[in-house]
């Protein structure tokens, strides 16, 4: 393999990588709060792009992508208000199947409202034969748009966390619940801001992907087990952890299409997820003192 | 013997019956081939809902265990073994009536495997792969084990989809009938259709007997003690490990019984019975059933099976049982069908007329 070659691969490994760390992220956050896994995470990405490349039929993108971003959100808040906090002593079990059903529910929605047609946003600078040479690598100025959003997410997100009141309270409401509703904190509020901008930063990663591996109403499912598997390689809620698990993902994948057959791709990052449940459920960076502590 | 506990099984022989008489009373007798996929659909559903309901363990793959049993059964019976004719084992196979000979559309002489051999060699490949990954998988919990099951799953599906043995993204079809013993066999031939009925009932039956048993018995009363707390039931001195797997193993073997006689009654398999919306929809009506009710489990299952079959869902197919799920979970965590729900109702109702008569009066 040449070093153009494996430039290239490196480059597609992390593009790729990025984005499941953006999805690892957004479960992450709703985990953190309310310890739920959201299954319809993907689906806040599909929304997102479709929303998007809707709205760009008569708004300028950079709006049209605003605007989807707000959307998506108000309905992440929805399905808080009107699914969530109507479980009644929800147990583990009770909370898969419901975010289950509510990944179905909203991809069967799209498909009634859009159709089963694959569509994708404009590029955000140049069309699809234009491409930027690095070191020998060619790569689509998008590569560098969705590194950019990316790197710009996890930022903002960290200070979010650290600096905000309201980001302070969400990291509180992840170490201990119950503490935090002592201290006067509204859990319930902090659950609902944690959907909005979960779904939020889903959203705007959907947009971003949009030009490179389209939209399409069924889209969210694979994004979301490869997220899934990230977060989990990552350590369940460690934004760090996200970021490297998503990139050594996202380079695993690259390079076994050089060796496997594309078809049995998307396997690849199944089989690692199960290899990693059963040797090390709290991943590469999580403690597994506090995984322990964590309600399963 | 205690025939008390067995009077629902006598009603539902019963309702078995009077479905085929009045079906074929009325001319409709089109309506079993629906009922008959809906009981082989059914027969995953009893082994998922001891799995989720008894021993709380959910998964999220069992279409896979089905698709196992379909696919290996539809490999085995259309692989033609004419160019391993004079071979010592295929010989030995067709001495003891293993093999059959037959002609194809084009009047080529085929000789494949018996059914017979394919459900052994499904059933025990489905079952081997069911206890190796079971050892894993059922160390998780919740969220792990959704994923980890689903992962499975997806794995399968991909190597379905991705294999030319199994036919990729078309399937494998042209499967010959399942002869079971004299002119009695598994095949989708209108001609068959009643006894096909018969034998996909006579399954789900056999199967509810054996599971009422299980429940009942010894390794019943350590999978409730397993789902109430796992913790308390290892202190009591259960091996949860080994009641886990077993009842793992146990349903993946229903999954695969469905699989195989599906798969000849239907002539041929594709891989979206491998898919992951497969598994949830069984997830779906286990939940809708309540969880731990065979018989809740059993009508739901019937119901909504032959209604998605029939198409009466159209395009909204995935919709309805998506919503199903979200609907049950919110409001009937327990499952319709539970006596508590009819006991509201009917106390609804007396609050209505109650009030009803009471306005009555006073106007």
């Amino acid at each position: 393999m040449s070093f153009e070659q494996l430039l290239q691969y490196v480059l597609s490994g992390i593009t790729n990588g990025s984005i499941y760390a953006i999805v690892a992220i957004g479960f992450n956050i709703i985990y953190n709060t309310t310890g739920i896994i959201n299954f319809a995470q993907g689906e806040f990405l599909m929304l997102g792009g479709m929303t998007a490349i809707s709205l760009s039929a008569f708004l300028p993108l950079p709006l049209a992508i605003l605007a989807a971003v707000i959307i998506t959100s108000f309905i992440g808040a929805l399905i808080d208000f009107i699914f969530i906090r109507r479980l009644r002593s929800p147990s583990v079990l009770n909370m898969i199947i419901v975010t289950i059903g509510l990944s179905i529910t909203i991809r069967e929605i799209a498909l009634h409202v859009w159709d089963e047609k694959v569509r994708s946003l404009p590029y955000f600078t140049g069309n699809e034969i234009t491409s930027i040479n690095i070191l020998g690598a060619y790569i689509s100025p998008q590569v560098l748009w969705v590194l950019g959003i990316s790197s710009v997410i996890v930022v903002c997100l960290g200070g979010f966390f650290k600096f905000t009141l309201t980001g302070r309270s969400m990291r509180a409401c992840a170490s201990n619940i119950t503490a935090a509703r002592l201290c006067g904190i509204n859990t319930k509020n902090m659950v609902t801001i944690s959907f909005m901008l979960s779904a939020a930063i889903g959203a705007l990663a959907g947009c971003v992907i949009s030009p490179i591996t389209q939209t399409q109403y069924d889209c969210g499912t694979s994004l979301a087990i490869k997220g899934f598997t990230v977060a989990i390689l990552g350590g369940l809620g460690n934004s760090t952890g996200a970021v490297i698990g998503g990139i050594i993902i996202g380079l695993l994948e690259a390079f076994s299409i050089s060796v496997l057959p594309l078809a049995y791709k998307d396997a690849i990052a199944i089989a690692i997820l199960l290899v990693i449940l059963f040797v090390r459920p709290s991943g590469i960076l999580g403690k597994k003192e506090a995984a322990a502590l964590k309600e399963f | 013997m205690n025939m008390r506990k067995y009077t629902p099984v006598f009603g539902l022989i019963a309702v078995i019956i009077i479905f085929q008489l009045v079906t074929t009373a009325i001319g409709r007798e089109f309506y079993l081939t629906q009922l008959t996929m809906s009981a082989y659909y059914c027969l995953v559903i009893l082994g998922l809902t001891v799995l989720m309901g008894y021993a709380g363990q959910i998964s999220m793959g069992h279409a896979a265990f089905f698709a196992m049993g379909g696919y290996t059964t539809a490999v085995l019976t259309t692989c033609n073994l004419m160019n391993v004719k004079e071979s010592l084992f295929v010989k030995l196979l067709g001495t003891s009536g293993l093999t059959i000979m037959e002609k194809n559309a084009y009047g080529a002489e085929i000789l494949h495997l018996s059914p017979w051999i394919s459900l052994f060699a499904a059933v025990f490949v489905t079952a081997a792969v069911a206890f190796l990954i079971g050892i894993p998988i059922l160390k998780l919990k919740g969220h792990y084990l959704a994923m980890a099951t689903l992962g499975f799953g997806i794995i399968v599906y991909r190597i379905v989809l991705g294999t030319r043995l199994f036919g990729e993204a078309d399937g494998i079809s042209d499967i010959p009938p399942f002869k079971i013993a004299g002119s009695l066999a598994v095949s989708g031939d209108p001609a068959f259709r009643v006894q096909n009925y018969y034998i996909a009932a006579f399954l789900v039956v056999a199967g509810v007997i054996l599971l009422m048993n299980l429940i009942d018995s010894r390794v019943g009363r350590a999978l409730r003690s397993i789902h109430g707390s796992e913790e308390a039931a290892n202190a009591m001195g259960v091996n949860t490990a080994r009641y886990k797997l077993f009842v793992f193993v146990l349903s993946a073997v229903f999954a695969c019984i469905a699989g195989v006689f599906l798969t000849h009654f239907n002539g041929g398999i594709g891989p979206s019975e491998a898919d992951v919306m497969k598994s949830v929809t069984y997830v779906a009506i286990v939940a809708v059933g309540g969880m731990a009710n065979l018989w809740g489990a059993l009508v739901m299952g019937m119901t909504l099976n032959y209604l998605s079959l029939r198409g009466y869902f159209g395009s909204f197919d995935e919709f309805v049982f998506g919503s199903i799920l979200i609907f049950i979970m919110l409001f009937f965590p327990e499952g319709l069908l539970k006596m508590g729900n009819f006991r509201n109702l009917a106390r609804g109702l007396a609050r209505l007329k109650n009030k009803y008569s009471a306005d009555k009066k006073e106007g």
